[in-house]
């Protein structure tokens, strides 16, 4: 395969595409490309946007979409749809509901599927973003279904996370798993103009100032509603996320918080590369299955086995 | 190929023809057989469905048309991916297509069109053993 | 019907039955499949009994032809007085060609005009607009202003003849033509009989022919309908359909329930601009599929029927009879029809034909048995038509109202599909009525989901379609099939570009400012659009005025 760094740097649509499937596949040749571009990323703001199925989210993208491309910024989308547990297969169905931006030489949309394995999407996704960025993306967002632990991940590679909630969803804060609410920088209550919206505006507002941890923070979060599908909203939300940037930028926060992230990325490279290595040499001789047997058969107890082999592991090197 | 590879479908209606059940059901019937499958959803200029399929990086492009516009679009189809590059992407179609068609659709780059009455597993079948090794 | 004594017996004497002589027999000779199902997917019972319908009450449950809840038919005689109407859908390429398309089935006897469109048309778009490419003249005659609608009726007086429109999005355009070419032609508008389909919300839900978001497009299918309420008495304003939601996939009993559904949504439409419901409702149309499985769709049209009448009087407070009569046009299925050994799908029409004529449907389109194939050559639009003709005229199906009821199947088939229908009302109604559902994409995924299952039982053999999965055989490719000219867009070009060249400008662009700024208000837009269509603007035209104001429709894409 041909290197396709310099041709993503130089803005090739076709190798852009082409690197991106390389990660998703978790090819090895991937490492070596990002690597290459690592050094040209950096530039782009990244927004997360999440919530429930059925809040708007791919609506509301592509109507911030358009709000950046008024202001001439390039954008890729990163659309985040469940792959099928029984089949591995996904319907990737965001880009349709996108098809503002869609058409537009400098709208990049991307469709990824979980491939049943979100610890490797929020690697891949990071990788992605990293990708677009090096492109020469203003501004990356990506898009995830549900607000469970494994889109947490996901947006955490953001810099600015909005959470959509949207009225008559059966969707509440109570609901919400732990670890949701802290992760947004910004609420979006869409469909507002459906019954229930500000009953759901206040429920966020309280639970947003009776938490201890998110009242502790700098950063006010802002609770904004939307009707996406009128394009009610768009133009403040878009003015808050700047404001947030700005927010970043000036407290210092966004090199605080690009310095965390960098950790966490390279300690889960670390972490990834450690147990890839040492599971090829632990599995590679047959020898494991053995030990599953003399465990099903008493004769060994799966917790010393394990102490024993990474034991032997480091007495070989 | 590594393991997590998986094969990546743009299915889109061309034109402005909206009966779109042939064109849905199939996009399930892909992702059922375990691919990922990109549903444009109806009137799709050619242009707009390259466009997705290069961005998608697109292993197979399922075009569906019944209102007689297939000589036309698909091999317009055909020759943007070309445009592009994509000369690797497998373009397929199905629909309301007389026989007689078919031969010329062949020609111009088409890979395959499914009539109506096609068993949705040769489909698959032919998708997957068609699509070109990367 | 029965009473609780004759019912105890006759229930000892099916156990006796279904434990003797069935048992015997099925040990010998065990049934094709262990569970027999209608195409819809309804569960079949080896035999149906008094059993089945035990406290049946005649009265409450059929009644009499032509009265509450006209379960048996909205006409006291009906076939009997006259047969339904022979309306075969036709259009394609110019208006030249399909007028004497229609000239040669008014000759051959048929009763009613029915106008297909070209997906620009239907559309919203003019010949010459860049998504017309390849479609100009395809699945129908082109219209873009009022001169190809005085060519298309060349020779045809609108005041002998009734022409339905498929026509949704644009309903109002195409109608304010037929209306402009009515006055040339010097016949009064309350002369003027016909139907416009003006169903956006199965567009939206399934066929994919909208152009503005639902409350605008809503707003244009009121206006229409209350303009020809207080000006073209004889014209239907809207064909309420469930043909296109059956052809997408749905079951029998989906098809009646999101129909009723969507008449529902407009009915309260009518009522809440203003209108008195037994003003508008006796207008009101229908418009349904017939497959081939005969006892469950005569079941289908006949709980179709009943549920209807129930929803105007009871939900509706009507009043008045005609206000609760469903009265449909039928199309025989096209999704039934194969590609292979295509002469068979003359014998599915004729079932489907027959089916349609026991159901009670006051009109019907038989479709010509190449059309998976092609659009129908001259020899298949005559076959189907002769179809109807033979069931009419020799099958004796015409010759007494209602003939299958008290059929202890079909009359348990009726109440089981009614009481689907109920169970989908309620549902909708639930997720606060049919706009909600349709943006939630429910209705879309019920119907997606059995569509799917329907395409599995094929490919699994547990249904047989003759010809597709069953008694197949090699066949020659098929010869003889029917084209539009390639050119037609070219033609159609020119046309516009001497319209447009020729008309008096000023008085166009008077006209459709009018238009522009009664949109922006509660007016009724029709006047406005009869008078945009004199001054020769085109489709396109006054679509765009539209587009301009309100936007553009995008869906939410369920798979």
């Amino acid at each position: 395969m041909e290197n396709l760094v310099p041709e993503v740097l130089q803005g090739s649509i076709r190798a852009m595409a082409k690197l991106i499937t390389l990660v998703e596949n978790e090819d090895s040749r991937s490492l070596e490309f990002l690597g290459a571009i690592y050094p040209h990323t950096g530039k782009a703001h990244v927004l997360g946007i999440t919530g429930s199925p059925g809040t708007g989210k791919s609506t509301l993208t592509d109507k911030i979409t358009a709000v950046l491309r008024q202001r001439n910024q390039t954008v890729g989308i990163i659309a985040v749809d469940p792959s099928s547990p029984f089949t591995g297969g996904a319907l990737l169905g965001d880009r349709i509901r996108m098809q503002r931006a869609f058409g537009d030489p400098d709208v990049f949309i991307r469709s990824m599927a979980t491939r049943g394995n979100l610890g490797g999407l929020a690697r891949s996704t990071t990788d992605v973003i990293k990708i677009m960025d090096a492109f020469g993306k203003d501004w990356i967002i990506v898009e995830t279904v549900g607000v469970g632990q494994d889109e947490v991940d996901i947006v955490k590679a953001a810099d600015t996370t909005v959470v959509v909630l949207a009225p008559g969803l059966g969707d509440t804060i109570q609901s919400m798993k732990a670890g949701v609410m802290e992760i947004a920088d910004l609420y979006v209550i869409n469909k507002a103009d459906r019954s229930g919206a500000d009953a759901l505006v206040t429920e966020v507002r309280i639970r947003v100032e009776q938490d201890a941890q998110i009242k502790a923070r700098p950063w006010q979060t802002p609770v904004l509603k939307t009707v996406a599908v009128e394009d009610q909203g768009t133009e403040s939300l878009v003015e808050a996320v700047d404001h947030h940037r700005k927010f970043l930028e000036e407290s210092g926060k966004l090199k605080k918080v690009r310095w965390e992230k960098t950790r966490q990325e390279t300690l889960s490279l670390l972490k990834e590369e450690i147990s890839r290595n040492v599971l090829e040499k632990i599995l590679g001789n047959g020898r494991f299955d053995d030990l599953i047997d003399d465990i099903i058969a008493n004769r060994k107890d799966p917790y010393t086995s394990v102490k024993e082999i990474v034991e032997t592991l480091f007495s070989d090197e | 190929m590594t393991a997590k590879k998986r094969i990546k479908v743009i299915m889109a209606k061309p034109g402005l023809d909206g009966h779109d059940r042939g064109a849905k059901l199939l996009a399930r019937v892909f992702a059922e057989a375990g691919m990922e499958v990109v549903y444009t959803g109806l009137r799709q200029t050619p242009e707009m469905i390259v466009e997705a399929a290069l961005q998608e990086d697109a292993d197979v492009v399922g075009l569906s048309s019944l209102s007689g516009v297939h000589n036309y679009f698909f091999p317009r189809v055909v020759e943007l991916l070309k445009e592009k590059g994509l000369d690797n992407v497998l373009v397929v179609g199905g629909g309301i297509i007389p026989d007689e068609d078919v031969p010329g659709l062949k020609d111009a780059g088409v890979a395959a069109i499914f009539g109506p009455g096609t068993r949705t597993e040769d489909i698959v079948k032919f998708v997957e053993e068609n699509i070109p090794n990367t | 019907m029965f009473d609780k004594k004759k019912l105890e017996t006759i229930k000892t004497e099916k156990e006796q039955w279904d434990c003797g002589p069935v048992e015997k027999v099925c040990a010998k000779f065990p049934d094709r499949k262990t569970t027999f199902t209608t195409i819809s997917g309804e569960e079949v019972e080896r035999l149906y009994t008094p059993l089945d319908i035990g406290d049946f009450d005649y009265d409450s449950k059929l009644g009499f032809p032509g009265e509450y809840p006209f379960t048996r038919g909205v006409q006291p005689t009906m076939y009997r007085g006259r047969f339904w109407t022979m309306r075969q859908y036709a259009g394609f390429g110019t208006a030249q060609e399909t007028n004497e398309r229609y000239r040669y089935l008014l000759e051959q006897g048929q009763t009613g005009l029915s106008v297909a469109f070209d997906l620009p048309t239907q559309s919203g778009y003019d010949s010459d607009h860049a998504l017309s490419m390849g479609e100009v003249g395809k699945v129908g005659v082109a219209i873009d202003s009022v001169d190809d609608m005085r060519v298309l009726f060349d020779q045809i007086p609108l005041d002998k003849v009734t022409t339905s429109m498929t026509i949704n999005a644009p309903a109002t355009v195409l109608l304010a033509m037929y209306l402009a070419l009515a006055e040339e032609q010097g016949v009064p508008y309350n002369k003027v009989g016909g139907t416009v389909q003006n169903d956006i919300l199965k567009e939206i839900i399934c066929r994919g022919q909208y152009i503005y978001p639902p409350q605008p497009s809503m707003r244009l299918t009121v206006d229409l309908i209350k303009y020809c309420f207080e000006h073209v008495p004889r014209w239907n304003s809207i064909s309420i359909s469930g043909y296109h939601i059956r052809e997408a996939g749905s079951t029998a009993a989906q098809e009646m329930a999101f129909t009723i559904a969507n008449g529902i949504t407009y009915v309260q439409s009518c009522i809440d601009r203003g209108m008195e419901v037994d003003t508008f409702a006796p207008r009101l149309s229908f418009f349904y599929n017939a497959f081939t499985n005969v006892l469950e769709e005569v079941a289908k049209f006949r709980a179709g029927r009943r549920y209807w009448a129930k929803v105007m009087k009871e939900r509706f407070g009507s009043q008045n009879p005609r206000s609760m009569m469903m009265r449909y046009h039928v199309q025989t299925g096209g999704v039934t029809l194969t590609a292979q050994q295509p002469l068979n799908n003359v014998v599915r029409v004729a079932l489907q034909t027959l089916a349609t004529a026991y159901g009670g449907a006051q009109s019907l389109h038989t479709n010509s048995f190449d059309e998976a194939l092609c659009l129908p050559t001259e020899e298949a639009v005559t076959v189907a038509l002769r179809t109807q003709q033979i069931v009419a005229e020799e099958s004796g199906a015409a010759d007494t109202i209602d003939p299958l009821a008290g059929s202890y199947y079909v009359e348990t088939l009726t109440d089981r599909i009614e009481e689907e229908i109920d169970e989908y009302i309620k549902k909708i109604d639930a997720m606060g009525g049919t706009l909600k559902a349709i943006e939630e994409g429910y209705i879309q995924r019920e119907i997606q989901d059995s569509a799917y299952r329907f395409q599995k039982e094929i490919e699994t053999n547990e249904r047989v379609y003759v010809g597709i999965n069953k008694y197949t055989m090699k066949e020659p490719p098929p010869t003889n099939l029917l084209r539009v000219d390639p050119k037609q867009r070219e033609i159609e070009t020119e046309k516009l570009k001497k319209l447009r060249g020729e008309r008096d400008q000023k008085v166009w662009k008077a006209a459709l400012d009018r238009l522009a700024e009664v949109s922006k208000t509660d007016e009724n837009v029709m006047p406005a659009v009869i008078e945009a269509v004199k001054a020769r603007a085109t489709v396109g035209e006054i679509c765009d005025v539209w587009r301009n104001i309100w936007g553009e429709y995008r869906p939410k894409e369920f798979v």
